[in-house]
């Protein structure tokens, strides 16, 4: 046990309690389970959004595609690095 | 429907063993005491338990089967709690399912029984979603749902949120039931916030209960724990009761124990 984590025991202060990722774990899921979106159909979709982005821009491959909690919404959220525009490119 | 002020509550929760048969003998007991008429429904046909936590289970004739099929008049089915006058059960019928009950008869049980004049109507819902459930929530016009500050407990009734709201039922408000204060002090379990901010706005919070033995001893002896005083429990779901019948603001219960420097050190050199 790192002097840390002993410490922070002492004083009550473990930073990743069980109450801590209960609740992270809890929040994941009832992200999906109020989006109803299957992980299978996320993969499509995640696959589909890329493919039509692909077309307009060059994308990194780590392109993320989520569900957040959003106040008390659910927000879809992809996060594209882009490596260049195709378009602007192909013009110079 | 009738055209006066009684209210009817479903009690529900998704999942099973979270306290719906204990919460509602509690509330029922408590609302009572107050001075309201209250009928308490028990809506778990095939599986009843509501009874056993009144401890009115041997003057049980007629059940609520017996009734919609037309074998005895609801009146006849009611039984009076010999503890207090203003509360009467009608019990689920034990040797049939679910399917015994539309959800149009049970409303028509409600609206007979809101014409009749009870001012509560507490309706027991089965764990589940299916049609148990669907018959419960037929006849409320409110509903609470009660949940455990654990993690599958939390989710179901997420779930159930969302099946309130498309029936009409916005706003349930919510009990955290077997809150334990040393554990929530020491972050290894969900507090009330937690599970509050995890299901959202959209559901207010009513009530917490503390994990309580008396309900254990309360059960068995068929004596609900907010029927007598010097029980934390007791106390929570008196406080609940009142918060229902009133926008009377109660303060919840102060269930926080000290968790020393001393008993986290002793926990510490316990757990390596």
């Amino acid at each position: 046990m790192a002097f840390n984590d002993f410490i922070n025991k002492i004083f009550g202060k473990d930073d990743k309690t069980a109450k801590a990722v209960a609740k992270d774990r809890l929040r994941v899921v009832l992200m999906h389970d109020r989006a109803a979106i299957p992980a299978p159909v996320m993969e499509e979709l995640r696959r589909e959004l890329m493919a039509v982005l692909a077309k307009y821009v060059d994308i990194d491959e780590t392109a993320s595609v989520t569900l957040e909690d959003y106040d008390d919404a659910v927000a879809l959220v992809a996060n594209v690095p882009i490596r260049r525009n195709r378009l602007s490119s192909s013009k110079s | 429907m009738a055209d006066n002020t009684g209210r009817v509550i479903v009690i529900t929760s998704g999942k099973g063993g979270v306290g719906k048969t204990t919460t509602t003998a509690n509330l029922g007991m408590a609302l009572a005491a107050l001075g309201e008429k209250v009928a308490l429904l028990d809506a778990d046909i095939g599986l009843r338990n509501l009874d056993l936590a009144l401890g009115l289970e041997n003057r049980i004739v007629y059940d609520i089967v017996d009734v919609v099929e037309g074998r005895a008049d609801f009146r006849k089915a009611l039984i009076k709690d010999k503890r207090n006058q203003n509360l009467v059960l009608l019990p689920a019928a034990q040797t049939r399912d679910k399917s015994a009950v539309s959800p149009e008869q049970m409303q028509k049980v409600v609206s007979d029984l809101l014409d009749d004049g009870f001012t509560f109507i507490l309706i027991d819902c089965p764990a589940g979603i299916e049609q148990g459930f669907r018959n419960a929530i037929a006849g409320a016009n409110e509903a609470i749902i009660v949940t455990n500050p654990e993690m599958s407990s939390v989710r179901d009734a997420d779930r159930i949120v969302g099946m309130l709201e498309a029936e009409g039922l916005k706003n349930p408000k919510l009990i955290v039931n077997r809150i334990r204060p040393k554990m929530v002090k020491n972050q290894e379990m969900l507090a009330v916030e937690d599970v509050q901010e995890v299901l959202g706005t959209n559901v207010k919070l009513i009530g917490v209960v503390p994990d309580d033995e008396i309900i254990i001893t309360s059960t068995n002896r068929g004596e609900p724990a907010s029927m007598s005083e010097g029980s934390l429990a007791g106390q929570a779901y008196r406080n609940i009761a009142r918060r229902l019948r009133s926008d009377e603001v109660i303060p919840f219960l102060d269930l926080d124990e000290k968790v020393t420097f001393l008993g986290r050190l002793k926990k510490l050199f316990a757990s390596s």
